[in-house]
């Protein structure tokens, strides 16, 4: 008698487990529809920048033309648009300067070229420098760190007075 | 023996000229696009180059899916720019849709409408909203707008029979009658 109580509890509890784990897998499934996701829309709407606000990303634009924007991105995405045609499908309707980065193209150029050659440019310039500061600290000082000769006599006599000072003292 | 001076090696004449007529050139660029910037709108006396408007479907002129300016010689053209997004632009859509109703019949007067930074459905939804039949396209790669240098939306252009602007607009109409009072200006 307890046996087959047993055994029926744990056929129950089976069904009941197999009923909890399809549900579930159900629920996922539906879940799982073609609309793109805020990430998705963001990962594109961040390299975008709407004109009518400056300076501020499309993925954090809080405007009501940016979250147009954000939804016209999660419908070319889910019509199966790829991020490089959405980005152009923006540039044809609404300029080159939407982009985060502006295409290397014309001016844009200087942006590009114009921050490694200026970081080059003083790079040399801080060489050149510190190289000329050691030459000519290594010609005060003789070989081994000592005074040079050149010194002036004027400097001389201050440290001769100096040190008989400091032996009167003592 | 002859003493041998260390010959100080400075960076050479050419270079620094490159570096001086590049720094120059850098400024006198920045110069220009600051001072762009701050022109504000075309102004009132300016004749204005062609642009092409393409039009929405359902909204072209005279059966065109574009229109040009050059093609509306000889015609007073009101060119409104405005988006769906903009909250000033509603306070002035029926006045504007009023004016050209009261305009249409004589054909002296073209109105234009320049959806700027919009997006499709929305703007077809807010012209079908305030029942707007005049044409109206969007500012591809907002170059109208650009070439116009509006600082925002609505702004609203008027253009003369000979090409020449004469009045500019900014924000919304208070009225149809000031609209009116501004197309009277150039209507004989």
């Amino acid at each position: 008698m307890n046996f087959a109580f047993g055994k029926n509890y744990l056929r129950i509890t089976f069904y009941a487990l197999l009923f909890t784990i399809l549900t579930f897998a159900a629920t996922t499934v539906f879940a799982q529809d073609d609309t793109p996701t805020d990430d998705e829309v963001n990962a594109i709407a961040k390299q975008l920048y709407c004109p009518v606000c400056e300076n501020t990303p499309l993925d954090v634009c809080p405007t009501e033309a940016c979250r147009q924007w954000r939804e016209l991105i999660r419908t070319q995405l889910s019509q199966g648009m790829t991020e490089a045609e959405i980005k152009q499908y923006f540039v044809d309707n609404y300029g080159a300067r939407v982009l985060a980065e502006p295409p290397r193209t014309g001016l844009n150029w200087l942006v590009y070229l114009l921050p490694p050659a200026i970081i080059l440019l003083g790079a040399v310039f801080l060489f050149r420098s510190f190289r000329e500061w050691t030459r000519s600290s290594q010609a005060e000082t003789g070989p081994g760190g000592e005074r040079s000769e050149t010194s002036s006599p004027s400097k001389d006599d201050y440290v001769a007075r100096l040190e008989e000072e400091l032996k009167n003292r003592k | 023996m002859t003493e041998t001076t260390p010959q100080k090696r400075g960076v050479p004449l050419w270079v620094q000229i490159v570096i001086w007529v590049f720094l120059v050139g850098l400024l006198a660029l920045v110069g220009v696009i600051l001072s762009k910037r701050q022109q504000g709108t075309v102004q009132p006396g300016d004749k204005i180059p062609d642009f092409t408007l393409p039009l929405f479907s359902g909204y072209e002129y005279e059966g065109k899916s574009e229109v040009k300016l050059s093609d509306l010689q000889g015609k007073l053209v009101v060119l409104n720019f405005w988006a769906s997004w903009c909250k000033p632009c509603e306070q002035e859509a029926a006045e504007l849709e009023e004016a050209w109703e009261f305009y249409e019949p004589g054909g002296e007067v073209v109105f234009l409408g320049a959806d700027y930074v919009d997006t499709e459905p929305e703007a077809r939804a807010y012209l079908k909203k305030f029942g707007i039949t005049y044409s109206n396209g969007p500012d591809m790669g907002t170059k109208i707008s650009q070439m116009f240098r509006i600082r925002g939306v609505p702004e609203t252009y008027f253009i003369d029979q000979n090409g020449v602007l004469y009045y500019v607009k900014i924000g919304p109409f208070l009225s149809v009658d000031e609209i009116k009072s501004i197309v009277a200006q150039k209507l004989p």
